[in-house]
């Protein structure tokens, strides 16, 4: 059974999500909203590899573990990355990118 | 020419999702973006549902919708950053930002469009038995995953570890 849903749309709608992120990366200062851009575009990635192994190999599963294993290190990265700003915040009372300038020395 | 069910249910999801998407990034509250991103999150799921990799669909659902959206809304609370976030920006960098984001998206899209995928039908509608992938994450052979399942799992293990390390209170300075 075959159904015409044709690749590009799937193709759309994950660039689509990927420039979100981008753009969103760029203007957010707050710390925990970059995190979220982040987010969509690991997420953008995913769908593509899930799109790809189905339109080009649909017997076998590589694209699908990749995707697979792609969520399990964002789960990772998310967690350590909101460890790392409570840490900030507890430290420096804020999470904006402009006020952590400790570094800055 | 009919239109099926999962046609329908594609073609909203998607635009749920680019709607969302937008909307994650531009709007003003942090708790709103956390939301419209879970929107993102479960139409991903959903497109994977319409793949046919619905394991895959529901591992979505249970890390990202479960899991790291509550984090997100936890840490928000924590660091008390549910303010207004309409912050001044300089207008050249505005500028830069919105040229470089349409010109990298147009590019992308015109690599795509005119790419002209070959066959263009996606055998969907097919579930991906969860035997298979079953097999498929604990074998050792050709195009058999179990390496990378044992390398994810010790990935997990240690930023928990270190998750715990990096957020614990210190636990008074008498110590040395």
């Amino acid at each position: 059974m075959e159904i015409e849903i044709h690749v590009i749309h799937y193709l759309v709608i994950s660039t689509v999500m990927m420039f979100c992120g981008i753009y969103g990366f760029f203007t957010r200062k707050n710390l925990l909203a970059l995190l979220i851009s982040v987010e969509l575009m690991l997420n953008a990635v995913n769908v593509n590899f899930a799109v790809f192994n189905r339109y080009l190999f649909p017997d076998r599963l590589e694209g699908h573990f990749f995707s697979l294993f792609g969520i399990a290190v964002a789960a990772a990265e998310t967690a350590v990355a909101i460890a790392i700003i409570i840490n900030v915040y507890r430290n420096v009372k804020q999470v904006l990118t402009d006020d952590i300038t400790d570094l800055k020395g | 020419m009919s239109i099926s069910l999962q046609e329908i249910v594609f073609y909203i999801v998607g635009a749920c999702i680019v709607v969302s998407s937008v909307l994650a990034v531009t709007t003003g509250k942090i708790l709103r973006a956390a939301t419209y991103l879970l929107f993102v999150l479960f139409g991903t799921g959903a497109i994977y549902g319409v793949l046919g990799y619905t394991f895959l669909g529901a591992v979505q659902l249970m890390v990202y919708a479960g899991g790291i959206v509550v984090l997100y809304v936890f840490s928000i609370l924590l660091t008390r950053s549910d303010k207004d976030m309409k912050y001044r920006q300089s207008r050249a960098r505005l500028v830069a930002v919105l040229l470089t984001v349409t010109v990298g998206a147009a590019l992308v899209l015109f690599l795509v469009f005119t790419n002209g995928f070959a066959l263009n039908l996606i055998p969907q509608g097919v579930e991906l038995p969860v035997e298979r992938i079953g097999r498929a994450l604990i074998g050792t052979g050709k195009y058999e995953f179990v390496l990378p399942f044992e390398a994810v799992g010790v990935l997990l293990l240690a930023c928990m570890v270190g998750a715990i390390l990096i957020a614990r209170k210190e636990s008074g300075k008498s110590k040395e």
